[in-house]
């Protein structure tokens, strides 16, 4: 059989990539794996499970508690302890989103439709930030609030009216969702799922640690700049002077943010998929 | 239309294509052929803009794929058979990619029980056998309606029923004018679907011609002779400048000779002639003759 001139001429159906489209299709991309909804659920009960524990633990005990230790008890804390597990399965979820991708090869698939690469990237952060600040927020309420229920059992609860309680309350949903997006940039730049969370956790919860071994006058000035420190600082009702003030430490967090997505970007960009 | 023009990929070891220009026509079945590591997958990743050219360029429709407005209309691709996310069902990965475009779930529907695939839609792809993941993948190269086709070892994986049903597929979107190149390393399997060959070994262009020419060019072109007067027939035949092998069994194969020539020669020197059966190449010998010095990776036996 060859080709001859009565050939039909194909004329394809016309439409273009949308950024609507592109919003869309990453929400239904998120929507529809079991392991984003399970991992969404550990991080809530994370945080609301382990702030009810963390005061329940002190309710319990706080008739033997010290003075000193009374003293300096913080309600608002205490209730937001759960963020640092929380932290883990928001920010591996993250890292999955565009990991699972990499690694089952469905980044082709989502490239070839979209080849200008960017929109999907940007959506896909754009959808899974919303989604991780809606729930982290309230699940941050929701922890301090049943939080505090139990800790009115001895009468040193806090509310969310009390001075910088506000702030820091919707400061842990914002944290989460900064590591939640840091979590999405990781496994964009690594391609490689293990890689991005050892990098996750490495930066979280490794480097802090390792400032313990630098010289006093050095840690102090570097462990303030670190993304941790500037959760904590974010999360706290009440800033010490080692800490970097909630206004900076938000700018520098999304300092960071906007670092480590624009080099996802470029390197997103650039390789061969 | 696709068109590469010098189109090259050099990793860091070593060269994957080497500076190959070819043109895919519309309204025919443009079959890509060439031993596993000929460079063909990478090929057909640049076309589809997911490797970068280290130079040259190819084209579809007269544009960069990047560049194209609405890719999933003029290009659907099937670049290998798992380019899906395990844990997604397959009615999902199809609504994604069609989201992209706009594309209504009627279509997605449509192409689904197009590639027959209609009972494991709403199940999650990671327990599809090969045959069905490489249905599946057919289904979202087709979502778009495209006027042309990209597909990487189609029949991988598929039984024989599935695989007439994508060479009937085929041939019918071809005579709709479509432009349609799928690559293969199985030879037989292009004699039946392709119109037209693009060969490539090591990363170059070896042979670009239509099925029936590139046999036939590439026919061994011998003749198989029997005869009582093996030695004299041999004799006479070397004389007149053919290469002659004799096998155990009394076979003479003759080449550089056309059978009536060596007709002709025998009744000459008053020799009786039993057989005399000119040689047909099969595609898949042509295709080994073709590519014997660009096989990358040499098997020990066969």
């Amino acid at each position: 059989m060859t080709a001859t001139q009565t050939t039909p001429v194909y004329v394809p159906p016309s439409g273009n990539v949308a950024f609507t489209g592109v919003l869309a299709s990453e929400w239904t991309k998120l929507r529809s794996l079991r392991s984003t909804v399970w991992s969404l659920v550990a991080a809530v009960g994370m945080l609301v499970g382990f702030g009810l524990l963390f005061s329940w633990g002190v309710v319990s005990r706080w008739d033997r508690l010290g003075a000193r230790e009374r003293l300096t008890f913080d309600p608002t804390r205490i209730s937001l302890g759960g963020v640092f597990l929380a932290q883990l399965a928001i920010g591996v979820l993250g890292v999955l989103i565009i990991g699972g991708d990499f690694s089952s090869g469905m980044i082709r698939s989502s490239l070839a439709a979209v080849p200008k690469r960017l929109p999907v990237l940007w959506w896909k952060a754009v959808v899974f930030g919303v989604v991780a600040l809606v729930l982290m927020t309230v699940a941050s309420i929701a922890a301090f609030e049943v939080a505090q229920t139990v800790l009115s059992g001895k009468g040193i609860q806090t509310t969310l009216g009390a001075d910088g309680v506000l702030r820091a309350v919707l400061g842990a949903g914002l944290f989460l969702t900064w590591v939640a997006l840091f979590g999405l940039a990781l496994g964009t730049m690594l391609r490689n799922s293990a890689a991005a969370i050892s990098t996750l956790v490495g930066v979280l919860l490794v480097v802090p640690i390792l400032m313990n071994f630098l010289p006093s006058d050095w840690r102090d000035h570097i462990d303030r700049w670190l993304p941790s420190s500037a959760g904590d600082s974010l999360m706290a009702a009440h800033t010490t002077d080692a800490q970097l003030s909630p206004g900076i430490a938000a700018t520098m967090l999304v300092v960071y943010l906007a670092i480590s997505l624009g080099a996802a970007a470029v390197l997103l960009l650039k390789r061969d998929v | 239309m696709i068109v590469a023009d010098d189109l090259t990929k050099v990793y860091a070891e070593k060269t994957a294509v080497d500076a190959i220009t070819f043109t895919v026509q519309p309204g025919r079945v443009t079959g890509f052929l060439g031993p596993n590591g000929a460079g063909k997958s990478t090929t057909m990743r640049m076309i589809m803009g997911l490797a970068r050219p280290t130079s040259g360029s190819v084209t579809v429709n007269g544009r960069e794929y990047r560049d194209l407005p609405a890719p999933m209309h003029e290009v659907g691709a099937l670049l290998e058979a798992r380019a899906v996310h395990t844990g997604r069902t397959a009615a999902n990965h199809l609504l994604a990619l069609a989201q992209t475009h706009g594309i209504p779930r009627a279509r997605v529907r449509e192409v689904i029980d197009m590639v027959g695939i209609g009972e494991v839609a709403d199940k999650r792809v990671g327990g599809f056998s090969l045959g069905m993941g490489q249905r599946l993948g057919i289904a979202a190269a087709l979502l778009g309606d495209p006027g042309t086709l990209i597909l990487d070892e189609p029949v991988n994986g598929l039984d024989p029923e599935g695989i007439k049903w994508i060479r009937d597929l085929l041939r019918h979107l071809a005579g709709q004018g479509r432009t349609i190149f799928i690559s293969s390393h199985l030879m037989s399997e292009m004699a039946l679907t392709a119109d037209h060959l693009i060969v490539v070994g090591r990363g170059r262009v070896v042979a670009d011609e239509a099925v029936t020419s590139f046999i036939s060019r590439a026919s061994a072109r011998a003749v198989h002779v029997r005869s009582p007067h093996v030695d004299d027939l041999s004799r006479v035949l070397t004389a007149a400048g053919a290469a002659v092998t004799v096998q155990a069994d009394g076979l003479l194969v003759v080449n550089d000779l056309n059978a009536p020539e060596i007709a002709d020669l025998a009744a000459d020197h008053g020799l009786r002639l039993y057989e005399l059966a000119p040689q047909q190449a099969s595609l898949e010998e042509a295709f080994m003759e073709l590519t014997a010095a660009d096989i990358e990776y040499h098997g020990s036996s066969s």
